[in-house]
């Protein structure tokens, strides 16, 4: 009976998890993601990023279902699984049917003939009706049974397919840098066409990122081994030449990307150099503020009013000159926005902040201000920084000044955080009543992280008002904010490295991937989700984090001479008191 | 001598009167108990003390300063440390950081020192790391300094607690039911360990504590609160002896005679 009533249950997933799947498909279409990305070609005339999406919605089916199966029914999971596929395929093809006889466009302006068509593979009504339902059940069972295969084999498969999609996604940008002498060259017309990678160039790459996933898995023990054997110094000096490596990497890249990767990357920079302000706000010191754009905002245009040579501008003077005054006043602005919030916690303490850069911003675009800070008209006319005489005006020079800012603000950030100042912060963040009863004061505290927070954006600030030599109020709105919010939250709160990744992944992605900048909220809401139910630490977390994970593998008992000791105490002690 | 000296002491929530008129005197190097039911405003007392409650009525004097209205952090300075009924470790930080918190107050470093690193303050950091390992060799945490406070096993985190106490170097320590939930031979450590706080380092301690038996082995006075007043001072056996602490623990006489029978 239990293994009856077992199965009935597993069915009933299973027909929900392909219901969901199929409500899914339906979804991705009918937004236009499906259509959208099917301009975009994974491997060029043979699959495009739409289908791809499709094809993982119905892997998606059998994969749940294969890993909601107990171990004794395992041989179930692939019938199921393809139940699962057949009924999301049914479930999707509704779209196309329904479309066929009754006007959907009236409502959702996506469903067109050319979705249609993608969705019955072109072949009509009746053949989608076959194919689809078919097709999903194929997928199901293809995943359920990949999940049936050995770990040490699906890796390599699965790492191998993801470096496939990961280079088909930034195909562009690498096509840019494989144009060069005459090897680079023919290594570029191998792997690519002008649409995408073509279907050699996708099979090479398979092979060989499975092949080296594959021989790592191998050899990883060993090497691993290898490293921790090797005496302390010599770890050391491994680490300092990766730091070294990845370092020249990053300053490298540029040159090699082009001019338009240079500018994201000098975006990322730009929300690296804020995440670490708001991260010691809030990762540090746990004070919320969802109004950290105020200070972005008064870091350019404390930097365009001092630097600028247009009718606004009132010292002329140049950007580094600018550049203690501009950190100074956004100090100045973190500990004036402290001080009427300092006994304000929590959400509460989001929502005022929330408040605060809505009046700043609001403060610019009046016509009270309009005299000195040029309204909705802004500041313009603001040069760029020089060195030695020299302007850096292109995306690569002012990315190597935002890098250079940014590895000073993190020497300053994780100098901080191990000091007493950040013992302090910490301690408020994990309780602030006890941190006062150890002695802490907490207005000092919280107004300095308030102001040194805030002085970091207000370096971006300069950073951006210098780099597009204008500012406008609207550059300065609330999803400013809330993206430093939510790149911290990925990348793992008061981690260093986090916000690096965090903004990397947030910022940097979409501006790459052009096609998804049109559902980018979309995708923000979907990976905070992810983020939040699968990985709640971040991407990467700070080190004290994983080590609450490792610590319950290390032997928690005292060292026997602790034990003697404490014992020898109570002995003491003992014969006093019955004496 | 008495080191604090508190008066008419007088705390109010809304109606209901959690301290009536408590006067108090804790004499210098004593080992102070305050027992009574619960409810009956022993808890409120510390908060009063350490500055997290302002008292309605009544004076508190310590060392002959009045600590009325001094923030949270200005008591603990002057030299009145505590540790919490439930444990209030800062649960992702080591214990090695925990106390190290516990120290702040006596370092001196500035953030300009921490991010240039500078000479000073590398000294200071070093001098209070190794304080920081004394301190918790002293209460029984040799070698644990680098466990997650919340990882530590809850007698360690009581001891935990009341190594960062002493971080900050108190002249008095107000410890809040230490041995809550300890087994008889923990309760024999903590009770040794506080006597120890007592003799080698010179720490007043005022204790409050529900387990009578160590509070009758180390007190050498004894005040019962019930309902916020104090209804009885004296030494253990006085107390032990006194009919209204009997009336206040377990009800009426004819209560009493039920139990006991």
């Amino acid at each position: 009976m239990g293994a009856s009533s077992a199965r009935r249950s597993l069915l009933r997933q299973a027909l929900r998890i392909g219901l969901i799947f199929g409500i899914v498909g339906i979804y991705l279409s009918l937004v236009g993601m499906v259509e959208t990305f099917h301009g975009r070609a994974v491997i060029a005339g043979a699959i495009s990023l739409g289908q791809t999406m499709l094809l993982l919605t119905g892997l998606g089916t059998g994969f749940l279902v294969a890993r909601r199966t107990p171990e004794p029914l395992r041989w179930l999971s692939i019938p199921y699984s393809a139940i699962s596929g057949f009924l999301s395929g049914l479930v999707l093809f509704t779209l196309p049917f329904l479309g066929n006889f009754v006007d959907l466009r009236a409502m959702f302006v996506n469903a067109s003939p050319t979705l249609f068509a993608l969705l019955t593979f072109g072949k009509g009504l009746a053949g989608g009706l076959l194919l689809l339902p078919l097709a999903g059940a194929v997928l199901g069972m293809v995943s359920a049974l990949a999940l049936q295969v050995p770990r040490r084999f699906l890796r390599p498969i699965g790492v191998g397919v993801t470096t496939v999609l990961i280079v088909s996604l930034f195909q562009e940008q690498l096509q840019i840098m494989l144009v060069g002498p005459a090897v680079v060259e023919a290594i570029r017309r191998f792997l690519f066409q002008a649409e995408g990678l073509t279907v050699r160039g996708a099979s090479t790459i398979f092979l060989v990122t499975a092949l080296a996933n594959a021989l790592w898995g191998q050899y990883r023990e060993g090497i691993r081994q290898q490293v921790t054997q090797l005496p302390s110094a010599g770890r050391k000096s491994l680490r300092a030449i990766a730091l070294i490596g990845g370092l020249l990497l990053v300053l490298l890249l540029p040159l090699v990307a082009g001019s338009f990767f240079a500018q994201v990357l000098v975006f990322v920079g730009l929300y690296t150099l804020m995440g670490f302000g708001l991260n010691v706000d809030l990762g540090f010191a746990g004070l919320f503020d969802l109004g950290f754009v105020a200070f972005f905002a008064i870091g350019a245009y404390t930097t365009a009013l001092l630097t600028s040579t247009g009718p606004l501008g009132i010292a002329h003077i140049s950007f580094w000159s600018a550049l203690p005054i501009v950190v100074l006043m956004s100090l100045l602005a973190g500990v004036m926005l402290g001080v009427p919030v300092l006994r304000i916690r929590g959400d509460y303490l989001a929502i005022a902040t929330l408040g605060f850069g809505e009046i700043i911003r609001l403060l610019v675009l009046s016509d009270f201000l309009r005299p000195w800070l040029g309204g909705s008209q802004g500041i313009l006319e603001i040069p760029k920084p020089r060195i030695f005489g020299l302007e850096l005006a292109t995306p690569q020079q002012i990315f190597y000044v935002t890098v250079a800012f940014c590895v000073v603000v993190a020497y300053i950030a994780w100098r901080l955080r191990d000091s007493r100042i950040g013992r302090a912060w910490i301690a408020i963040r994990e309780d602030e009543d006890v941190a006062a009863a150890m002695g802490i004061n907490l207005i000092n505290a919280k107004l300095l992280a308030f102001g040194i927070g805030a002085s970091f954006a207000g370096i971006a600030g300069a950073i951006f008002a210098s780099m597009v030599s204008s500012v406008f109020p609207h550059s300065f709105n609330l999803f400013i904010s809330i993206n430093v919010l939510a790149l911290l939250i990925v990348g793992g709160l008061g981690s260093l490295p986090g916000v690096v990744v965090g903004s990397l992944v947030l910022i940097g992605l979409p501006e790459l991937l052009r096609e998804f900048s049109e559902y980018r909220l979309l995708v923000y809401g979907a990976a905070l989700v992810a983020m939040m139910l699968l990985r709640p630490e971040g991407l990467w977390p700070e080190p004290v984090r994983k080590r609450e994970l490792h610590v319950e593998e290390l032997e928690v008992t005292p060292a026997p001479e602790v034990m003697e000791e404490a014992l020898a105490a109570t002995k003491g002690h003992v014969e006093v008191e019955g004496s | 001598m008495a080191i604090l000296t508190v008066q008419n002491l007088t705390k109010r929530f809304g109606g209901l009167v959690a301290l009536n008129r408590l006067s108090l005197e804790v004499e210098e190097l004593a080992i102070h108990s305050i027992i009574g039911p619960n409810g009956s405003g022993k808890t409120t007392f510390f908060n009063c003390l350490t500055g997290f409650y302002k008292p309605e009525e009544g004076t508190m004097v310590f060392q002959g300063i009045p600590i009325n209205g001094l923030t949270p952090d200005q008591i603990n300075r002057l030299g009145i440390s505590r540790t919490y009924q439930n444990i209030r470790l800062f649960a992702n930080m080591t214990a090695l950081e925990n106390v190290l918190v516990g120290m702040h107050p006596r370092l001196k470093s500035t953030w300009v020192g921490a991010v240039l690193n500078s000479p000073y303050t590398q000294e200071e950091e070093q001098a209070a790391v190794k304080r920081a390992q004394e301190l918790l060799h002293f209460v029984g945490l040799k070698g644990k300094g680098d466990f997650l406070a919340r990882n530590l096993p809850y007698g360690d985190q009581r001891r935990l607690e009341v190594a960062r106490a002493l971080a900050s170097n108190p002249k008095l320590l107000l410890l809040d039911e230490p041995m809550a939930g300890m087994n008889p031979r923990e309760t024999m450590e903590m009770m040794n360990l506080i006597r120890r706080l007592r003799d080698e380092l010179g720490i007043t301690i005022i204790l409050i504590e529900h387990q009578m038996r160590a509070v009758m082995g180390i007190s050498e006075r004894v005040t019962v609160l019930d309902y916020g007043e104090k209804i009885a001072e004296g030494t253990p056996q006085e107390i032990q002896n006194n009919p209204r602490v009997i009336e206040a623990y377990l009800g009426t006489s004819k209560a009493v005679a039920d139990v006991t029978r």
